[in-house]
């Protein structure tokens, strides 16, 4: 298994390339193929986090040359931790998918999962990778997968779609011609090999130039405020299991490559004190989560309040990087894994609405949905406390550390927006959670609702809702106990160990 | 001062854990409404007896601690029974048992709806009150008490009417900001002494920090445990949580988490802060302000309500701050005062709830001015009645009178005489909300003259467990429970005088 | 200052066209346009690259007897060019999906005015 670094990316492209061929005859096929290389991903990256977890960090080289002329994978604690978080939500959300596709992509089930596995191969790709380059490469890869989940969805889209093509292009671009200065500078495009000699030439207005393009670029895709204009239409009009998919993961790769070129190929005293890189993150951040949770209480579709919310969401991350200190870091770090299994759980149950009701508008929610769906219901429920932010769930920790490197920064205005937030949290979920278990259904009507009486038969009948909707909702949601009450030993084992120097 | 031996069990966890795992047991047991009973009597009886059991270890001074692991890098969950806390859930779980039965009889009296969900959060909340009751440190602390937050949602909510969902949004509005700030206090305290744990006498130790960042970390604290603590301005939500049903505000209006933010209250000032640091930047003084104003406004308050819930409620509040301000005057005797007071209204209130819930259930009366001549028909409740309120006002031999008479002792311990004149014109004030019940109750003739009868067995017999525990925790405070005992060791160790 | 215009006239036209394909992508309304607007941006970063590697007096990077292995100064750098052979067919992949997503844009509202379009987008 020498090898193992390198194959997540192929295992995935051989598939994703493979899959409309050998799903000729039986459509079939392509979920189960989908499945199993996701599966083998999962594997793998578990097995890389495991060698990087015993023996320390790994380097592999690609065709055998040596960087810095050929193309490395780095294996670092950070890097597998968030390529396996990455492999684990998605393996899980393409579980969910088979119980969506008649619904949601008819009749193009076979080009839907292989741009699943081409998504995940571009992620993948992203995370290990250690050259600049071979970084963009992926982006396009992942960026194009995305284009094509969105655009499969409903009428509006392909627009949605077009729109975010083009911001995503325009990022992408910014990020090569960032990219174009850091190398004329200094001829070379490994990450380790560009650390090494940028020191020699932070004065030069080419590298500020290249770095400010790169963190623009990267914000979009980020979908960092003010950037973010290509995200509600997108997450809103995508097929339910394609949003399930890219929100949770799609915003926090980028979120990863800022973190990467920030902290580890430029050095931390350069981007948070010759240059007020991560102060300007953090600030936008911070508006992004207000700005985001205002609009998400505002919106009346839950996956455009989703959206919304995950626009805020990625704000914290923002502000961790902003916050540029230990304590920031891990709570930007922990909060891509937090969030990733929040908002999939919560895209998830949209989709399981969507599903079963024809709907996701709040507004027509009532009593008689928990009864028809009351795990999904509670896995809505919980994942909406860990948003909020309240213990024992994996919410309260991400607020908590980012709190404290809040208060070790002396940031007081980044403090009261952390805590702020979840209040307003509180406001659009309670808003949804008081519908779903309070209202009566007899106010709104619903198709096929039962009669107020029925309100006396309690209990938890789980057999109308399909297990396969069901349980992805679930599992995701119910790990947010697990990550919350074992945060200290994802904190210490992993994060701790990869805090970038000079913080 | 002798250190207290600290020495590793289960206990306090089984303690935490036993209607944590009953709550799914009740859940699965929705259809057979016996059995789903059945689990709520054991989780009450086997956590009554497990906190009794650590009863003598605190009394010995010996502290049964539980770590579960770490929740962030240095700081653990962890539950530590000192005697604080066993003081504090002997109270609570010991009323559970009771309210326990009380709710049995009145959600089917009353054929209330949902009643799983209601079992089910009652158990939880109970969980979060032990918790909160053994925390170790501040964060575990923070863990419990957001937990009692969302538990006690569904049950304000219960009645799912318009006002319950009204009541139930203040509420939240209220304790998750209250939770927020909170949090921010925590992580600047720990940012600032780089440690949590509870330590009577205080942990912050001799920092040098600024009058101003005190205050306003004090604040922060103050405004997060003050608001379940319903001291005023922060307590508008417990007259519009009357909205829940009655046992649950018998019990968690009236001990558990209103007690719980007093508890949170009397370990910030003694086990955070500590009476040094209070003094020296004059925050008891702040704490008995708002204690102060707290008591005598929310007696005047009381008067106005008809709704008798409410009017309890009115009660609680004033009440709650007669136990902040026992912990702001800093006196040995305030602070004996002040604990028993936990203990006292405890059971006094929590008699007066369960008769607002037996008249409701039997003859559906929520207003004071609709209960003419009710004693007649239902003597054991009014009589019991009777008892609670007299001892609220603060006559002896009931309970009230001798923490009352312990926070007088420690005004004039610690020389103020303005405190004192506020607990006799409580008093009289008590006396004056409840006195015309009472009258109205046995003295009044009924319009339509009432069917002799009581509630069913299952609520006048808590009703009159309560009444006669108040009387006899009156003529002996450290009977059974040594509250007396806990209390002067609880002060002693805050204050600097012994474990 | 005469000097500096003239001596990076590649690198005003690069700007020029950079602006240019934002310009076409921010303030055309036809998606088409859009998308030749985009196109021309990625072009630019493209010759961005390539002018980057421009070097006078040296040859292509394909080992010449006259000159040896030993003076690399004598070459041109083929990295640059390497990168922009894949950063093309990224392009041409993006500009092949954007062209798919107008067409079915096309199909389905046939339209392609922006401002039209969200107005339909809202309404549906």
């Amino acid at each position: 298994m020498q090898n193992s670094p390198a194959l997540v990316p192929l295992l995935l492209l051989a598939a994703a390339i493979s899959i409309p061929v050998l799903a000729i005859k039986k459509t079939g096929v392509a979920y189960l193929a989908a499945l199993a290389a996701s599966l083998g991903s999962v594997v793998i990256s578990a097995y890389n986090a495991l060698r990087v977890w015993e023996s320390g960090p790994l380097t592999y080289h690609f065709g055998g040359w040596n960087p810095p002329i050929g193309i490395e994978y780095v294996l670092d604690p950070l890097s597998v931790f968030v390529a396996l978080v990455v492999n684990v939500v998605a393996f899980i959300v393409l579980c969910h998918a088979g119980g969506l596709k008649e619904r949601e992509i008819p009749g193009k089930s076979v080009p839907y999962y292989a741009l699943v596995l081409l998504l995940l191969c571009g992620a993948n790709g992203m995370i290990l990778t250690g050259d600049l380059f071979n970084l963009y490469v992926f982006l396009e890869i992942f960026s194009l997968a995305c284009y094509g989940l969105i655009g499969i969805g409903e009428k509006q889209a392909p627009i949605a779609s077009f729109r975010y093509l083009i911001m995503g292009t325009v990022g992408a671009s910014f990020y090569l011609l960032g990219l174009g200065f850091i190398y004329i500078v200094t001829g070379s495009l490994n990450m380790a090999d560009v650390r090494n000699i940028l020191p020699h030439v932070y004065g030069n207005p080419a590298v500020t130039t290249g770095l400010a393009l790169i963190v623009i670029g990267m914000g979009i895709k980020m979908a960092i405020f003010p950037l973010h204009g290509w995200l509600p239409d997108a997450y809103t009009y995508a097929p339910s299991t394609s949003s399930a998919l890219i929100a949770p993961i799609g915003t926090k790769v980028a979120a990863y490559v800022i973190l990467r070129v920030l902290f580890f190929v430029f050095d931390v005293k350069f981007v948070s004190q010759t240059l007020p890189v991560t102060d300007l993150i953090g600030w936008l951040a911070a508006i992004g989560i207000l700005f985001g949770s205002v609009m998400a209480m505002a919106q009346n579709e839950m996956k455009r309040m989703l959206a919304y919310s995950s626009i805020a969401q990625i704000g914290y991350i923002g502000l961790g990087i902003g916050l540029a200190n230990p304590l920031g870091f891990i709570g930007a770090v922990l909060h891509i894994l937090n969030h990733a299994f929040m908002k999939g759980a919560l895209f998830l149950v949209a989709a399981n609405l969507r599903k079963n009701a024809g709907h996701s508008d709040i507004s027509k929610l009532d009593a008689s949905y928990r009864k028809k769906l009351p795990w999904s219901m509670a896995a809505f429920t919980l994942a909406a406390l860990s948003m909020i932010g309240l213990p024992p769930t994996a919410g309260f920790f991400s607020k908590w550390y980012l709190a404290l490197g809040a208060i070790d920064k002396g940031n007081w205005v980044f403090l009261g927006v952390i805590l702020l937030s979840s209040l307003l949290n509180a406001v659009y979920f309670f808003r949804i959670l008081e519908k779903v278990y309070l209202g009566t259904p007899s106010a709104q009507g619903a198709e096929g609702a039962p009669s107020p009486k029925s309100n006396k038969g309690e209990g938890f009948v789980a057999g109308e809702e399909e297990y396969a909707l069901m349980i992805p909702a679930v599992v995701l949601s119910f790990s947010l106990l697990l990550l919350g009450l074992l945060n200290a030993n994802i904190v210490k084992g992993v994060i701790q160990r990869i805090i970038p120097l000079g913080m | 001062m002798t250190n207290p031996e600290i020495y590793r069990s289960l206990m306090p966890f089984y303690a935490v854990m036993v209607s944590l795992i009953a709550a799914p047991l009740i859940l699965m047991s929705s259809r057979q409404a016996n059995l789903r009973e059945f689990w709520t009597l054991a989780a009450s009886l086997v956590k009554f007896a497990v906190v009794f059991l650590l009863l003598p270890g605190a009394l010995a001074g010996r502290i049964a601690e539980f770590i579960f692991w770490e929740i962030s890098p240095g700081i653990a969950l962890s539950l530590k029974a000192d005697t604080l806390g066993v003081f504090f859930a002997l109270i609570a779980s010991g009323l559970w048992i009771l309210t326990s039965f009380y709710s049995i009889g009145y959600v089917r009296g009353l054929n209330e709806h949902k009643q799983t969900r209601y079992f089910a959060s009652f158990a939880v909340c109970l969980s979060a009150t032990m918790g909160i009751a053994f925390a170790a440190n501040l964060l575990t602390f923070v863990f419990f008490y957001e937990i009692l937050t969302i538990a006690t949602y569904p049950l304000v909510i219960h009645k799912e009417t318009k006002v319950a969902i009204a009541a139930g949004r203040k509420y939240l509005i209220y304790t998750l900001t209250a939770g927020v700030l909170l949090i921010a206090a925590t992580a600047w305290t720990y940012r600032i002494t780089g440690a949590l744990d509870f330590r009577a006498g205080g942990l912050f130790g001799n920092t040098s920090l600024s009058p101003s960042i005190m205050m306003v970390l004090f604040l922060l604290f103050l405004g997060g445990v003050g608001v379940k603590a319903a001291v005023m301005p922060l307590h508008s939500w417990l007259p519009a949580a009357m909205a829940a049903p009655t046992p649950v505000s018998a019990l968690l209006h009236a001990v558990a988490v209103v007690k719980s933010g007093v508890f949170g209250v009397v370990r910030v000032v003694g086990f955070v802060f500590g009476p040094e640091l209070m003094r020296q930047f004059g925050l008891n003084t702040l704490l008995a302000i708002f204690a102060g104003a707290t008591i005598i406004l929310a007696s005047l308050l009381a008067f106005r309500q008809d709704n008798l819930k409410h009017r309890l409620a009115y009660s609680t509040v004033g009440h709650l701050s007669y136990i902040v301000l026992g912990a702001a005057l800093l006196s040995p005797a305030s602070l004996i005062g002040g604990l028993l007071h936990i203990a006292n209204h405890a059971t006094m209130k929590i008699t007066l709830f369960f008769c607002a819930g037996a008249l409701y259930v039997k003859h559906h009366k929520e207003k004071i001015s609709e209960l003419d001549g009710i004693g007649r028909a239902m003597p054991w409740t009014m009589g019991a009645f009777t008892v609670g309120a007299i001892g609220l006002a603060g006559v002896p031999p009931i309970n009230g009178f001798v923490s009352k008479w312990q926070l007088g002792l420690g005004a004039l311990q610690a020389g103020e005489i303005l405190p004192l004149a506020i607990l006799v014109l409580s008093g009289l004030l008590n006396a004056g909300y409840f006195a015309p019940i009472v009258y109205r109750a046995f003295l009044k003739k009924p319009a339509v003259p009432y069917e002799r009868g009581e509630a069913p067995p299952a609520m006048v017999i808590p009703i009159v467990v309560t009444a006669l525990l108040s009387l006899l925790l009156g003529l002996n405070p450290d009977l059974f429970f040594h509250f007396y005992r806990l209390a002067v060791m609880v002060s002693g160790s805050i204050l600097g005088g012994g474990p | 200052m005469t000097d500096f215009i003239l001596g990076h006239y590649a690198y005003w036209a690069i700007i020029f066209l950079l602006v240019l394909g934002l310009y076409g992508m921010v303030f055309k309304k036809n998606l088409a346009k859009k998308l030749i607007g985009m196109t021309i941006f990625q072009v630019a970063i493209i010759m961005f690259y390539v002018a980057s590697a421009v070097k006078w007096a040296a040859t292509v990077p394909v080992l010449d007897p006259a000159i040896g292995a030993v003076d690399a100064a004598k070459y041109i750098s083929p990295l640059q060019h390497c990168l922009m052979l894949t950063a093309i067919v990224v392009g041409v992949a993006t500009s092949g999906v954007a062209f798919s997503l107008v067409i079915s844009i096309y199909r389905r509202y046939k339209t392609l005015d922006e401002s039209i379009l969200l107005e339909r987008m809202k309404s549906s």
